[in-house]
C-alpha cells in the first residue's frame, strides 16, 4: 500500500532517467542522508565511529571500486589491497613532499596514482581471462607490497617501514575526532557513490557490461576492448586509491605496507560477492556485512565463557561457514535480496 | 672440464637442484588444485587448509594420543578422504551450475572454516612431524662431485613421482579414471551415457585429500607444521597458470619451472635489488609467460566463440 508508483506519471526525458524514478525511493534515500548526516553525529558514540561506522564507509568504497571492475567490467581481481596501498602511500608522499599540499588533492593525486597502476597491472586482461587473471593480479599484491616494504623513499626512511599520516585539515579547519573523521568519509563516499552510478549507467557502464557479457561479442559490435577493459582498471584503482588513502588518514593512522595484505583483497572481494556482484546498493550492503559479522560474532562467543584461543578458532570456523550458508541461500547476494523484498512489497496487501 | 668443476658451476647446479626438489613440492600441492579444476570446474582455494589439516591431524595424533606414524597416516587418509566427501556432499553439490567465481568463493569460505577446526582440534602451536628423513646433504654426491643436495629432498622428489605415477595409473588403467576422464571432457555427455557425475566428483575430492595429506606430511616435516603451511597454497597458483589449470604434466613442469627460476632469481638477482623477491617473482615470471601463451604451457586451447 504505502510503497507503490500509482499516479507518478513520467512526462519528460529527464523524468524517465532519474536515479530513483519512484517518490518513495526519493523519500527514503534523503531520509537516510539526513540520519546519517545529522542524526548520527548528534548520537553515536567515538566507539561505534571509529570501530564501525569509518570502517564500513572506507570499505564500501573500496568494495565500490572492485565492484566496478568485477561485477561491472567481468575482470575478477585479487589485487585490490594493492591499490589500496598505492593510494595511501602516494597521498602520504604527496603530503610529504608537496609544501601546502590540500588534503583532498592529495588524496585525488593518490587515487590517479593508483589508476596508472591499475592500468599497467590491467594490460595483462587484454591477453588473459577468468582465474588466469585473477591469478596474476596476485602478482600486483605482491609486487606492491615488497615494494613499498622494500624501497625507503616511499616511507620517508622510516626504518620500521612504518609512516604516520598527515593531519587531516581542509580550509583551516582540523579534522581531529572521530566524528569529524566520519563526517569526511562519509562526504567523499557519498560523492563518490553518486557519481559511480551515474558512471554506470551511461555510456562508460554500459561499454563495461557488454565486455562482461561477451568480450568477443561485444569487440563486433563495435567496442574497442583495450580501452574499455583498462578505463574499468582505472577507475576501479582510482576508487581503491582513495579507499587506501582514506583507510591510512581517517581509520588506522600510523600504516605499514603489510596492512595492505592479502587478506584484505580477500575480505574486499568478500564484501563483493556477498553484497551482490554488479550493484551499487550492493557494495554497501556487503561491507556492512562483513563489518559487522567479526564483532557481532565475538560478542556472542564471548558470552559463553569459553577460553580466549576456543573462541578466536571458533569464529574463524563459524565465518568461512556463515559465507559458504550465505552462497548456497542466496547466491546473487544481499542486493537481490533487497531488490526481492522490494517486488514484494510493491505487490503487497494483495500478491496477485 | 675446468669450467664445469670451477665452483661457480657447482654452485650453481647446487641452487639449480635445490630449486628443482622445491619445485617438486610445489608441484605436489598444485596437484590438488589441478585434479579438482579438470573434474568439476572449482578452483578449489581450500586445498592449502587441506595441506595444513593433513600435517596438522597427523602431528596431533602423534603427539596427543602417542600414536605411531604408522597409525596415525592411515587414520588421516581416513579423515581426509572423508572431509573431501563431505566437501562434495555439503558445499558443493547445493551451489553446482553457478558462476565460477561464487564456486571460488566458497572455496574461501571453506579454508576459513577448515583453518579453524584444524587448530581447534589440535591448538595453534607450531610442531615437528618427524618423518624419519634427515634433511641434510647426500654425502655421496659431495665426494663424487661436490654438489650439495639435500637427501630429505631428493627422498620427498621420489614420493613425489611415486605419487604421479600411481595417479597416472589410476586414471589411465582403471574403470573410476575412465569415468574420471569422461566427466573431466564433458560433463553432460558422461551424464547421458550413465556415468554418476556426483559420485566421480567425490571421489575426486577425496583423492584431492589424499594428495594434500602427502604434501601436508612432507612440507610439515621440513618447514614444521604451522599455520605458514597454507602460505604454500599461494606458491602453487603460479604454478598452475603456468602449466594450465587442466594438466597434471603441468603442474609437474610448472613446479619445476617456477621452484628453480624463483631460486636462481633469489641468488642472482635479488642480492641487486634488496632480496625477498621470492614472493612475488613466480608470479611475474608467470605473467609473462601468459603474455605470449595465455592458456598455459599445457592448457588446452582457448577456442572463444560468439
Amino acid at each position: 500500500m504505502i510503497y507503490r508508483e500509482a499516479g507518478q506519471y513520467k512526462t519528460s526525458y529527464l523524468s524517465d532517467s532519474q536515479i530513483f524514478p519512484i517518490a518513495q525511493d526519493r523519500y527514503a534515500v534523503a531520509a537516510l542522508l539526513v540520519i546519517a548526516f545529522i542524526a548520527v553525529p548528534l548520537f553515536a558514540s567515538a566507539y561505534i565511529f571509529s570501530a564501525i561506522l569509518i570502517p564500513f564507509l572506507i570499505f564500501s568504497l573500496a568494495t565500490l571500486g572492485l565492484n566496478i571492475l568485477t561485477g561491472y567490467a567481468g575482470q575478477l581481481s585479487l589485487g585490490t589491497a594493492a591499490f589500496m596501498a598505492v593510494g595511501a602511500f602516494a597521498s602520504y608522499n604527496f603530503m610529504l613532499r608537496v609544501p601546502g599540499m590540500p588534503v583532498l588533492l592529495a588524496f585525488v593525486l593518490g587515487g590517479i596514482c593508483a589508476a596508472l597502476v591499475g592500468i599497467l597491472f590491467g594490460l595483462p586482461s587484454l591477453r588473459i581471462r577468468g582465474f588466469y587473471l585473477a591469478a596474476s593480479t596476485l602478482a600486483t599484491q605482491f609486487f606492491v607490497v615488497w615494494c613499498l616494504t622494500k624501497v625507503p623513499w616511499f616511507t620517508n626512511n622510516s626504518s620500521s617501514g612504518v609512516i604516520t599520516a598527515q593531519q587531516v585539515e581542509i580550509l583551516g579547519y582540523k579534522f581531529e575526532t572521530p566524528q569529524d573523521k566520519y563526517l569526511l568519509v562519509l562526504g567523499i563516499v557519498c560523492v563518490m557513490a553518486l557519481l559511480a552510478k551515474n558512471m554506470v549507467r551511461s555510456t562508460v557502464g554500459r561499454s563495461w557490461m557488454a565486455v562482461r557479457d561477451m568480450d568477443v561479442a561485444a569487440e563486433v559490435i563495435g567496442f574497442r576492448i583495450m580501452k574499455t577493459k583498462l578505463t574499468a582498471f582505472a577507475v576501479s584503482s582510482f576508487y581503491c586509491g582513495v579507499a587506501g588513502a582514506l583507510y591510512a588518514y581517517c581509520y588506522l593512522g600510523t600504516v605499514e605496507p603489510e596492512a595492505y595484505n592479502l587478506d584484505l583483497s580477500f575480505r574486499i572481494l568478500f564484501m563483493v560477492i556477498i553484497g551482490g556482484v554488479g550493484s551499487i546498493l550492493g557494495s554497501f550492503l556487503g561491507a556492512g556485512f562483513i563489518v559487522l559479522l567479526p564483532i557481532a560474532l565475538s560478542i556472542i562467543v564471548h558470552y559463553t565463557g569459553l577460553p580466549n584461543s576456543v573462541t578466536s578458532n571458533l569464529e574463524l570456523m563459524v565465518f568461512g561457514a556463515l559465507i559458504i550458508f550465505f552462497l548456497i541461500v542466496e547466491p546473487h547476494g544481499l542486493a537481490r535480496l533487497w531488490q526481492i523484498g522490494k517486488e514484494k512489497l510493491r505487490l503487497w496487501p494483495f500478491p496477485h | 672440464m675446468d669450467i664445469l668443476n670451477s665452483d661457480a658451476v657447482k654452485y650453481f647446479i647446487t641452487v639449480l637442484a635445490a630449486g628443482l626438489l622445491t619445485g617438486v613440492m610445489y608441484a605436489l600441492v598444485a596437484l590438488g588444485f589441478v585434479l579438482i579444476y579438470k573434474a568439476s570446474g572449482v578452483f578449489n582455494f581450500a586445498q592449502g587448509a587441506m595441506v595444513f589439516f593433513a600435517a596438522l591431524t597427523v602431528a596431533g595424533l602423534n603427539e596427543k594420543f602417542g600414536l605411531s606414524l604408522w597409525l596415525a597416516v592411515p587414520i588421516t587418509i581416513v579423515v581426509m578422504v572423508a572431509l573431501g566427501f563431505l566437501t562434495e556432499r555439503i558445499v558443493l553439490r547445493p551451489l553446482v551450475n553457478q558462476h565460477e567465481i561464487t564456486l571460488f568463493m566458497a572455496t574461501i569460505g571453506l579454508t576459513f572454516f577448515i583453518e579453524g577446526l584444524a587448530q581447534l582440534l589440535w591448538g595453534s602451536n607450531v610442531r615437528t612431524l618427524d618423518l624419519g628423513i634427515q634433511d641434510v646433504p647426500f654425502q655421496w654426491l659431495i665426494d663424487n662431485t661436490g654438489i650439495l643436495i639435500s637427501q630429505f629432498d631428493l627422498i620427498a622428489a621420489g614420493i613425489c613421482a611415486l605419487l604421479v605415477g600411481a595417479l597416472a595409473l589410476l586414471f589411465n588403467k582403471t574403470k573410476i579414471g575412465r569415468a574420471l576422464r569422461a566427466v573431466a571432457d564433458d560433463h553432460q555427455a558422461a551424464l547421458s551415457v550413465g556415468i554418476p557425475l556426483q559420485h566421480v566428483w567425490g571421489i575426486v575430492w577425496a583423492v584431492a585429500g589424499f594428495v594434500a595429506l602427502v604434501a601436508g606430511l612432507l612440507w610439515g616435516s621440513r618447514n614444521g607444521v604451522q599455520f605458514a603451511l597454507t602460505f604454500v597454497a599461494l606458491k602453487a597458483l603460479p604454478v598452475l597458470i603456468l602449466g594450465g589449470f587442466t594438466s597434471v604434466p603441468g603442474a609437474i613442469v610448472g613446479g619445476l619451472i617456477i621452484g628453480a627460476s624463483e631460486k636462481l632469481a633469489e641468488v642472482y638477482l635479488g642480492p641487486y635489488v634488496g632480496g625477498g623477491i621470492e614472493g612475488w617473482f613466480p608470479y611475474v615470471l608467470a605473467l609473462l609467460f601468459l603474455l605470449v601463451r595465455p592458456e598455459g604451457l599445457f592448457g588446452e586451447k582457448i577456442i572463444r566463440r560468439i
